[in-house]
């Protein structure tokens, strides 16, 4: 299957918008069934660097290594690419036309070419693990926010993708409901899945998460272990954050 | 191709035909000055006679604006200009035009105000009353204006048509601006005049409507 | 109040000219039915055609619709029914008219469509591609569904006023309803032909106007 080294592997990656560099170089391995978190003041970059790994935003130097397949080549077929990489966003970006089954099986009917009955069994399973296969008729209008990020996790993860990347996903949600889904994500972590997350949620992050990787100012500045960024980083900028954020 | 250009962009006949075309475009303009304040303020009226609280008033104007907005304006036209006579009234073609678009503009223009009018939140009724300012005033300097400011686009968009609505004129032999152009068409038998007087509206409406567009998308974001 | 009846609903003439009103009926409802289909196809898949973002292509389609939205559509008839045959091109006054309503319609039906694609968030094309869906897919699937419903009540108004135009075809002599309504009245002395017309109008909007709303409230979808 795979040799021994990073699913994800990040190299010198340049990210410029008009004046402001974003991202300066960042250098970034991600190994399999890690959870990585993505910490840091905004503007930062981290979004910017998360978006990059599925190509939804294009680097201007640097390159992107996933199992063996430099993802920014011209001659890469980005839609395969991007079927072996699910995303999850802080908005959710469910279908509202469609219901939530339907949300879930558009890709593995048009990309897969599964049969509309093996779409769905596959739906009904992905939604049963996120615990929502009750809801699969409904529409995400009449779902809570916390239902609708966990359809979104479901809709990703009917893929079977090797890798998920987390865009603040519980950023937008009531506070309440934030729980529903981080449930989830360390559902996710425990059968093995390989995650890229960006967010706020930082007690998650000490309990979850294999490594904190905190960026400032498009570079990365510190990285490691929960513990030692929460107790003690070796940056001052880190600990200052840290302090804000644990406060 | 050269049957083309000799048919259609002979500017040897455009030349001559220019100042017959031009007295039509004079026309063409005056109708535009009548035309347009008249159904602005007809539909203002229309839209003011919406809000009021006689319900009677209200539908009879309602049913009149979706009976002037089904009939299409060139019906509407030839309804007045030749239908009247046959009961004694005889206008003269701006009079007819005048009227029928009157009846139709207002009709249209009245929507857009009620739009507009309704997409101020009552809340600006409300406090504008509250310090005493009467109906009237509050619709006046309150209401209409963000009314206004709402539904730019559409009004816009709607004078443009009142302007292209001017050529359906012809049809009546008022010596409008096409009108001018398909009489000097058939004395050359050429199509030049008619590209001529297809180009002065382009050169008229064309920056209107890219305005529009604008600020359609102005309004979507 | 006899006289206005028999001036204008004189029974002997609504008797004998109906017939001719009602042909005038049908060509204007084919005319009106055809405009639709191919004017609003057209504006699709020039909207379609913009997604490509290619500037020359952007340029060309931008220019058209300009034009026809800017031209007066009796300019358009005109000029296409009398130069077209002295360039030995001839065609009949229905293709005419239905060829000029159907670019008008086209240029219209292509902003308003674009609108809506530009009005479908950034995200539902995110959210398509980042599950492997190509962009004719995320188009056809996620974007098109969603930006056509929200263009349904500017185009059901739009189409409408544009389908009135049929009326134009009455100086270039197609038999629709006013052409024959007018016909009549000049052979009969008599108005009643006329209001007859407008009445034959009426009869055939008010359900299109009420087919219009119907769809606006069915498929519409205001966000």
């Amino acid at each position: 299957m795979r040799p021994d080294g990073p699913i994800i592997d990040i190299r010198g990656v340049y990210k410029r918008y008009g004046a402001v560099e974003v991202l300066k170089g960042i250098d970034l391995a991600v190994a399999p069934r890690e959870l990585v978190f993505l910490i840091g003041p905004s503007g930062a970059g981290k979004s910017t660097l998360l978006r990059c790994c599925n190509r939804l935003e294009e680097p201007d130097d640097g390159s992107i290594w996933f199992d063996g397949v430099e993802l920014l080549a011209a001659k890469t077929d980005i839609n395969a690419m991007r079927r072996r990489i699910g995303m999850v966003f802080q908005s959710f970006n469910l279908y509202p036309h469609m219901t939530a089954l339907g949300n879930v099986t558009l890709a593995l009917r048009k990309v897969l070419k599964k049969s509309r009955s093996e779409a769905d069994a596959i739906g009904l399973a992905v939604l049963e693990r996120v615990g929502l296969a009750v809801k699969a008729k409904s529409y995400p209008n009449e779902l809570s926010g916390g239902q609708q990020q966990r359809v979104a996790i479901a809709r990703a993860l009917a893929l079977e993708p090797e890798m998920m990347l987390f865009d603040e996903p519980t950023s937008a949600l009531d506070p309440e409901l934030v729980g529903s889904v981080l449930a989830v994500m360390r559902d996710l972590r425990e059968s093995g899945m390989t995650m890229l997350v960006v967010s706020h949620e930082m007690r998650f992050a000490r309990e979850a998460a294999d490594r904190i990787v905190f960026m400032d100012h498009g570079a990365i500045l510190e990285q490691g272990p929960p513990e030692q960024l929460f107790t003690a980083a070796s940056h001052e900028r880190t600990r200052a954050f840290m302090a804000e954020v644990v406060r | 191709m050269q049957a083309i250009v000799q048919q259609f962009f002979n500017f040897g006949i455009m030349a001559k035909a220019l100042p017959l075309v031009l007295t039509g475009l004079r026309t063409t303009l005056l109708i535009c000055l009548v035309v347009i304040p008249l159904g602005l303020s007809g539909g203002v009226l229309v839209a003011a006679i919406s809000l009021s609280r006689n319900a009677p008033f209200r539908r009879i104007t309602r049913l009149l604006v979706d009976l002037f907005r089904a009939l299409p304006p060139l019906v509407l036209l030839i309804m007045v200009y030749s239908g009247l006579p046959f009961i004694g009234i005889r206008l003269t073609p701006l009079a007819a035009v005048s009227i029928a678009f009157f009846l139709n503009n207002s009709s249209y223009y009245g929507e857009i105000f009620r739009a507009g009018i309704e997409s101020v939140p009552s809340g600006q009724w409300e406090a504008a009353r509250s310090t005493g300012l009467s109906a009237t005033q509050t619709f006046l300097f309150v209401v209409l204006p963000q009314a206004v400011r709402n539904v730019l686009p559409d009004l816009v968009s709607n004078t443009i048509e009142v302007v292209k609505l001017t050529s359906l004129a012809s049809v009546v032999s008022m010596p409008e601006m096409l009108y001018s152009a398909d009489m000097a068409r058939s004395l050359t038998f050429n199509a030049s005049p008619i590209v001529l007087a297809a180009a002065i509206y382009l050169a008229i409406l064309w920056p209107a409507v890219r305005l529009v567009s604008r600020l359609e998308h102005a309004v979507a974001r | 109040m006899e006289r206005f009846v028999d001036t204008f609903f004189k029974p002997s003439i609504l008797a004998s000219t109906w017939p001719a009103i009602a042909k005038g009926m049908l060509v204007t409802i084919e005319i009106a039915v055809l405009v639709v289909i191919t004017g609003l196809a057209l504006g699709l898949a020039l909207a379609v055609l913009r997604t490509l973002r290619n500037r020359l292509l952007d340029f060309v389609i931008i220019i058209f619709i300009d034009f026809f939205r800017a031209i007066p559509p009796l300019v358009a008839v005109l000029l296409i029914y009398f130069g077209l045959p002295n360039v030995g091109i001839k065609i009949p006054s229905f293709a005419v008219l239905w060829l000029v309503l159907s670019l008008v319609l086209a240029a219209f039906a292509e902003e308003i469509f674009w609108a809506g694609i530009l009005s479908v968030r950034r995200g539902q094309w995110e959210a398509a591609r980042s599950t492997g869906l190509g962009a004719g897919q995320t188009l056809a699937f996620v974007v098109l569904p969603q930006a056509i419903r929200l263009a349904v009540p500017p185009l059901t108004n739009r189409t409408i006023a544009i389908i009135k135009n049929t009326a134009l075809g009455t100086v270039i002599g197609v038999p629709e309803i006013i052409n024959n309504a007018t016909t009549a009245v000049s052979f009969l002395g008599n108005a009643t032909p006329l209001m007859m017309g407008a009445i034959a109008y009426l009869i055939l909007f008010a359900p299109i106007v009420a087919l219009g709303s119907f769809i606006e409230r069915r498929f519409a979808w205001r966000r």
